[in-house]
């Protein structure tokens, strides 16, 4: 049994599978299949600060080993989240992290100021990547400037460890992990989603109501490992990874390339108790391989 | 009630007609309970492109012989790919998702069932949880054409059946919203299910006549259990997920334009 501890700024994880926010729910929607508690963490659906309906069906199509999806961010606010989704959540023995979203700098920070308040939440990852709301959200993610700007602020009300979820659709994601570390982030995760689109031809129309989409899935995992590389080296926060995952040989692509922990996160919909089989998996990996824990892989890729 | 992930065996797999599957499914251990209207996630082993489960309804349950049958219309990849597997195979399946039909108050209500195409599966089922209660299901079933009518047998030991076909072959010609037993019997309640423009024209027809009713959506759907919300329908509450809150939905519920 090898020790699968990691530390994500003062966060303590059991072990380093933790569930994609959007993919999982609150989690509870998962209970038949896992036992919560013994994932490292789990993060819920994107909150904001008001109410969002989303955008309108179709939401999703499937691709060549994913799929893309137009959620949009609907949720029904975080005061909502706060009164009647945190009581119910709070008590499952993880690390419950909100995925925080907005559209002006001003509601990531009402957002963060607000998850703040609640105990049992020991961390936020700050969604600056969403491609499919049309102000804000990747806005941020996309240059040096607007991802600085909102860290910061956010830094200053929130006390807890703040996670910056980070957008592959940039031209150099290393630059904007730097820029989000020198303004006070704990520790960055990616990827988010890859903008894509899909026709359907015969109607000659775009087969999601809002054009274009996000595509996750398998995919996009060389791009998330590749991506995961280049940010590892360039800083030195800890970096969660995601994209892709669908089983241990995947994580540990992703270990290798620097990653702390990872994320899972499409793969809960084809098998939903993937997660935990990833966490085994791992483990399995490091005993068969003489390691005696998780750390002495983090980071261990030699150049080819 | 409790989801489970579950490794069916192929008992039977028949083609009531080429371009339909009917797979008959069991398990070592007691299937679980199933209501009617729920459905099963289903994965596609096997299939180059396909990547996602495939929802299909439950079409019947067998709790003496232990099996949960679905009926499956071959449209695309994963229905195909599907449709192949042979007896002593391993089908993967979530179920039971979603929120169920209403079953009658009393055994005096008279329900009408109504299904269009393949959307009779999940009424074989709900026929006989009604039975079960001693009412008298009646059936009013749609298709193209005779061939597309499956299970005619199974519903005629149920209740009543009614059919009409768009090209005559059996029943009478026409729309379901057409049939001459519409004119003669009131009813209670109408359960439907099928493609949009029929569920839609039956709801028109209910909300006119002042008839309690209800309609099984297919919304496309990634993870059938209500934690990525792709598959939401606009209701009088905002968006509600298919999955969960649904497949089955009260007509008043819906923003459709009937
Ligand atoms: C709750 C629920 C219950 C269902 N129950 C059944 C059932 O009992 N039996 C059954 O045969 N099917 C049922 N369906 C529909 C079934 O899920 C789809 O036909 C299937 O997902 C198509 O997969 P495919 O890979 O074969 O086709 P795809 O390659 O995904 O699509 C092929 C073609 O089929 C069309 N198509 C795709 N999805 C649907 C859909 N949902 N409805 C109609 N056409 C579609 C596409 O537009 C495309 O033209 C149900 C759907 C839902 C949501
Ligand atoms: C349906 C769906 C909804 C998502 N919603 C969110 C969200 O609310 N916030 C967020 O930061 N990421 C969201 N994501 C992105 C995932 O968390 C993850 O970054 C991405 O899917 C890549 O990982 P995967 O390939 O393992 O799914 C969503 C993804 C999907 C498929
Ligand atoms: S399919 Fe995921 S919420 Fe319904």
């Amino acid at each position: 049994m090898a020790d699968l501890r990691v530390k994500i700024g003062s966060l303590e994880l059991k072990n380093p599978v933790m569930t994609a926010s959007g993919t999982f729910g609150y989690g509870k929607e998962f209970e038949d299949f896992i036992n919560l508690e013994d994932l490292g963490g789990i993060i819920v659906k994107g909150t904001t600060l008001n109410h969002r309906e989303g955008n309108a069906y179709p939401r999703m199509v499937e691709t060549p080993s994913g799929m893309l999806n137009c959620v949009g961010l609907q949720n029904k606010g975080v005061d909502y989240f706060c009164n009647h989704i945190y009581p119910d959540i709070k008590d499952i023995n993880t690390n419950m992290i909100v995925n925080v979203s907005g559209s002006t700098v001003e509601d990531y920070v009402a957002t963060a100021e607000r998850i703040n308040e609640l105990d049992k939440i020991p961390a936020i990852e700050l969604n600056i990547s969403c491609p499919n709301v049309k102000s804000g959200g990747m806005a941020f993610g996309v240059t040096c400037e607007g991802a600085s700007e909102v860290v910061k602020a956010v830094r200053k009300v929130y006390k807890k460890t703040l996670i910056v979820k980070l957008s592959p659709n940039v031209t150099d994601i290393a630059s904007i992990a730097k820029a989000v570390e020198a303004s006070g982030a704990d520790s960055v995760s990616l990827i988010n989603t890859l903008m894509g689109m899909v026709i359907d031809i015969e109607k000659r129309i775009p087969m999601l109501s809002i054009n274009t989409g996000g595509l996750s899935g398998p995919a996009i995992r060389p791009v998330a490992v590749r991506m995961v590389w280049q940010v590892a080296k360039a800083v030195k926060i800890p970096v969660v990874g995601l994209g892709g995952i669908v089983n241990a040989h995947d994580a540990i692509e992703f270990f290798m390339a620097g990653a702390s922990a990872i994320e899972i996160g499409t793969a809960n919909f084809i098998d939903p108790a993937v997660s935990i089989k990833v966490k085994n998996g791992i483990n399995d990996w490091l005993d068969a391989h003489g390691c005696k824990s998780l750390l002495e892989i983090v980071g261990s890729l030699k150049d080819y | 009630m409790k989801k489970y992930i579950l490794d069916l065996r192929v008992v039977e797999n028949s083609s009531p007609h080429p371009r339909y599957a009917l797979l008959k499914l069991t398990h070592d251990s007691k299937l679980p309970e199933m209501l009617p209207g729920q459905f099963a996630e289903i994965r596609i082993d096997g299939s180059k492109n396909t990547f996602l489960r495939r929802p299909i309804s439950i079409n019947y349950v067998d709790y003496e012989r232990n099996e949960v049958w679905f009926l499956i219309a071959k449209v695309g990849e994963g229905t195909k790919t599907l449709a192949k597997v042979q007896s002593g195979e391993i089908v993967n399946v979530i179920l039971p998702l979603g929120n169920g039909f209403t079953l009658p108050l009393s055994p005096k209500q008279k329900i009408l069932l109504v299904g269009g195409g393949v959307g009779i599966a999940p009424l074989l089922y709900f026929g006989k949880c009604i039975k079960e209660i001693g009412a008298e299901p009646t059936f009013l079933l749609g298709a193209k054409s005779a061939s597309d009518l499956l299970e005619l047998d199974q519903f005629h030991e149920l209740g009543s059946v009614y059919t009409t076909t768009e090209d005559g072959s059996m029943g009478e010609k026409g729309f379901v919203t057409q049939h001459s037993i519409l004119n003669q019997i009131r009813f209670d309640r109408i359960s439907a299910c099928g493609p949009k423009p029929m569920m839609i024209s039956v709801a028109r027809y209910a909300k006119a006549e002042g008839i309690e009713c209800e309609v099984s959506l297919e919304n496309k759907m990634a993870c059938g259990v209500g934690a990525c919300l792709c598959c939401v329908e606009n209701t009088t509450e905002g968006h509600k997920c298919v999955c969960k809150d649904g497949p089955v939905f009260n007509i008043n519920d819906l923003l459709w334009q009937i």
